[in-house]
């Protein structure tokens, strides 16, 4: 073996090709599958895109890095089922570019946050956690509530998504803008063409309380409230839960 | 510095900065509307400022031609400074969000303050800041003495270093502005990504001009690991960056990938990064300056290729272990779990012939502080790599994963292997460097060495005791068979690790400081002592092994 390295170690170029070759393989195995083999991503006729709005939030909580404390991955394991609900499912993130998953739980999970708690609960602990969790160490995001929404360009943000998959159809890309302002406008006139898009669930609210403008607070809050809900998990789960290893018999 | 750039280089120099001016310009202009203008007003004001030091010297004599009979080490010293200044700001940041989740209050009402924003600049400014630059730093010196050849041209390393310098700059400061792909550990935006591309390209291909030039035959084990950290690491960076940005004006961008794909490329991704970042780029220092230090060849030569080839192949299997029981398939996460745990076999050959290189050299271990901060990140990389193959195991990593374990392992990994390994080859090259006989001050060396290890001891300790207590109160049962704690109460318990945590890391700040503060008065000090420093491999290469045989 170590004739033949010496012969490697003589050739610069000899070294590099056989470094990408054999670092290239691993990866080459476990990631190309995945785009490939049908059963890594369940089917899910119902699931729907994120609205503008909702985009929008999603994107401010990368802004703030809210990914470093919160993950958005229930394992499926019997206490954190009970904890959070329903594991995840990969159709779940599958419209998630980036997905977050996360690494961390400073925080709780928030995979099925959305609908557990009201729109003023999270707007009350957005402003100051402490006043409804004492205890907490989360920061507070006071600011939220009165930036207002920069949402001009959110047709570019659509666009760029059904690039790498999304199908956001060209009438959702050219209505991005007023599908925002209708979401967070319920008297607005332009609703039912938010819903006709978007499906009649799709939530229509104040989502901050206050109807003067559209702000950063409703954005977050309506994303809050549609993360675990863009399908229905449980009609496409007939999946038996493994035993979780800390439970007691 | 200037002064030792020839006419041309000088001229090409100015050339560069200019168009690195109006890259900013137009950036700036182009992104006037969106965050991106600052970044690109930051690029043009680097670049005027890159203008201006180099016409200040512009008309300075043209450097001795014996200059080019010695080594080129402008950038090495460059590269240490730069450092140890992303060092020293990127571990008080650490501190800081430590501190941050025992004092939650104390964001002054700011974005920027806060500790999801905060928390990449200190990774960022850690990995890249600190480890990039005392990786490019050391290679330039390791590829020069270990080849016995100057580096080809003057400028390129300088333009790797700077450009270097300027993505982590930009990477930084955007995170504080929000900008961020949240893609954990290569969270810059597209144009950052860009620049770091151009910049690995060009440092690719400088090592590869000085390897051509070698005048011994055998390229030296240390060159293998650092190909394989410039060459892996562009692999990685491509393929995990790739995105749309949303417009050629904005910073935003979106990944192509999503969900599940996304996460097994991120993770591939990130633990390579821990792979041939943290690892490789490592061992290729430890694998020059440790024999050096020691005064003692090699141990084995066999171990060197065995645990070489078998961390470039198995690492690039084992990022799945971060996926455990989620909705990846179960068949990546087997794999993972099962090459995680046969990376321990080439771990440990590397960690053992570090360890075992120093036998017969133990009392210089216990007399020099600098080498005892090798022999500890030895250590530290023995006991890091067997706690990562641990946690790779399912079951284990039920019980670790989202917890402060995952915080702590890495923290042993960086503070008590990267680090370290860093300090020691930093206070063996400084003297040889400015010609100085020794370090200004070997009791403050002694002094940083304590503090450096008793705040990583505090640290992981810490750590361990918190990930483990979360772990356990997350899945307690009471007897009606509910969950016993809700999650706030494993956040309270934290409170005492958490306080623990933040002091372990400001010791280890301390002695940060107190390492940059002595090189700065080597530097500084008028002893000027000739001192000859090595200039050949230190192991008997492969040809000389030959001859021994």
């Amino acid at each position: 073996m170590s004739e033949k390295h010496r012969k490697l170690e003589r050739s610069a170029m000899g070294f590099v090709f056989a470094i990408i070759l054999v670092g290239s393989i691993g990866g080459a195995v476990e990631i190309a599958p995945l785009f490939t083999i049908d059963e890594t991503v369940e089917e899910a006729p119902d699931m729907r895109q994120y609205t503008p709005l909702e985009l929008a939030g999603r994107n401010i909580y990368i802004r703030e890095g809210c990914y470093a404390c919160h993950s958005q991955m229930i394992r499926t394991l019997e206490d954190e089922v009970e904890r959070y609900g329903h594991y995840s499912l990969a159709v779940e993130s599958k419209y998630d570019h980036p997905m977050l998953w996360g690494s961390k739980r400073t925080g709780p999970d928030l995979a099925r946050v959305g609908g557990k708690y009201s729109d003023q609960w999270h707007v009350t602990h957005l402003n100051n956690p402490r006043d409804v969790v004492p205890q907490s160490v989360m920061p507070s995001y006071s600011w939220l509530k009165t930036n207002d929404l920069e949402y001009r360009d959110i047709n570019l943000d659509l666009t760029a998504l059904s690039k790498v998959g999304v199908p956001y159809t060209l009438e959702m890309i050219d209505h991005a803008v007023d599908d925002l302002y209708a979401q967070a406008n319920p008297d607005s006139v332009k609703v039912d063409g938010l819903l006709e898009r978007y499906g009649e669930k799709t939530t229509i609210r104040y989502f901050d309380g206050n109807r003067s403008s559209v702000t950063e607070m409703d954005a977050v809050v309506a994303y809050l409230q549609i993360i675990g809900r863009l399908t229905d998990v449980s009609e496409i789960s007939d999946l038996s839960l493994p035993r979780n290893p800390g439970k007691k018999e | 510095m200037v002064s030792n750039l020839t006419q041309k280089e000088r001229y090409l120099a100015i050339y560069i900065s200019a168009a690195l001016t109006m890259i900013g310009l137009t950036i700036g202009i182009a992104g006037r509307e969106d965050i991106l203008g600052i970044h690109g007003a930051l690029i043009a004001v680097i670049g005027l400022a890159l203008i201006f030091i180099i016409g200040n010297s512009y008309y300075e004599p043209q450097p001795d031609s014996s200059n080019f009979k010695k080594y080129f080490d402008d950038t090495t010293k460059a590269g240490i400074i730069f450092s140890m200044s992303w060092l020293v700001f990127a571990a008080f940041i650490g501190d800081w969000v430590a501190w941050l989740l025992v004092f939650p209050e104390a964001t002054f009402d700011a974005g920027w303050a806060s500790f999801g924003r905060l928390r990449p600049v200190h990774t960022t400014g850690v990995i890249f800041g600190f480890g990039g630059n005392a990786l490019i730093a050391t290679s330039f010196h390791v590829v020069q003495r270990t080849t016995r050849s100057r580096l080809p041209d003057q400028l390129s390393p300088w333009v790797v270093i700077i450009g270097y310098n300027i993505f982590c700059l930009v990477a930084v400061t955007g995170y504080l502005m929000g900008i961020t792909s949240s893609k954990e550990y290569a969270e810059p935006e597209w144009y950052a990504d860009l620049l770091l591309l151009a910049v690995w390209v060009l440092y690719f291909v400088l090592y590869l001009r000085t390897l051509a030039r070698r005048q011994e035959p055998h390229i030296y084990v240390a060159n293998w690991y650092f190909l394989a950290f410039i060459i892996v690491v562009a692999i990685l960076h491509i393929i995990n960056n790739l995105a749309v940005p949303i417009s050629l004006t904005h910073a935003k961008s979106y990944t192509i990938f999503s969900g599940v794909q996304d996460a097994m490329t991120q993770w591939w991704y990130g633990h390579n990064a821990v792979a041939f970042f943290l690892t490789s780029g490592f061992l290729g220092m430890l694998y020059y300056y440790l024999p050096k230090r020691a005064g003692r060849p090699i141990f084995s030569y066999r171990l060197s290729i065995v645990s070489f080839w078998g961390i470039t192949f198995m690492y690039m299997w084992v990022g799945s272990h971060h996926l455990h029981y989620t909705a990846l398939p179960q068949w990546v996460q087997t794999l993972g779990m099962s090459f995680s745990i046969m990376l321990l076999v080439p771990s440990w050959a590397s960690a053992g012939n570090a360890l075992m290189t120093l036998n017969g050299a133990w009392n210089k271990v216990r007399d020099d502080a600098t080498l005892r901060f090798m022999m500890i990140a030895a250590v530290f990389y023995g006991l890091s790599t067997f706690e990562g193959s641990f946690l790779a195991i399912r079951p284990v990593n039920a019980l670790s994963h989202y917890t402060d374990w995952t915080v702590g392992h890495v923290h042993a990994g960086v503070l008590g292997w990267v680090a370290m390994i860093v300090f020691g080859s930093f206070y063996t090259l400084v003297p040889w460097l400015w010609g100085k006989k020794t370090m200004y001050s070997t009791k403050l060396i002694e002094v940083h060495f304590w503090l450096a290890l008793i705040g990583t001891l505090i640290y992981v300790f810490a750590m361990w005791n918190s990930g483990i207590i979360q772990g356990l109160m997350w899945r307690a049962y009471n007897e009606d068979g509910a969950l016993a704690y809700s999650f706030i109460e494993s956040v309270a318990a934290m409170k005492p690790y958490y306080y623990a945590r933040a002091i372990g890391g400001f010791l280890f700040l301390t002695g940060g400081i107190v390492c940059f503060y002595n090189i700065l008065k080597t530097i500084r000090s008028k002893a000027r002592e000739q001192v000859k420093q090595p200039d050949r491999a230190p192991v008997p290469t492969a040809a000389a092994e030959t001859q021994r045989a």
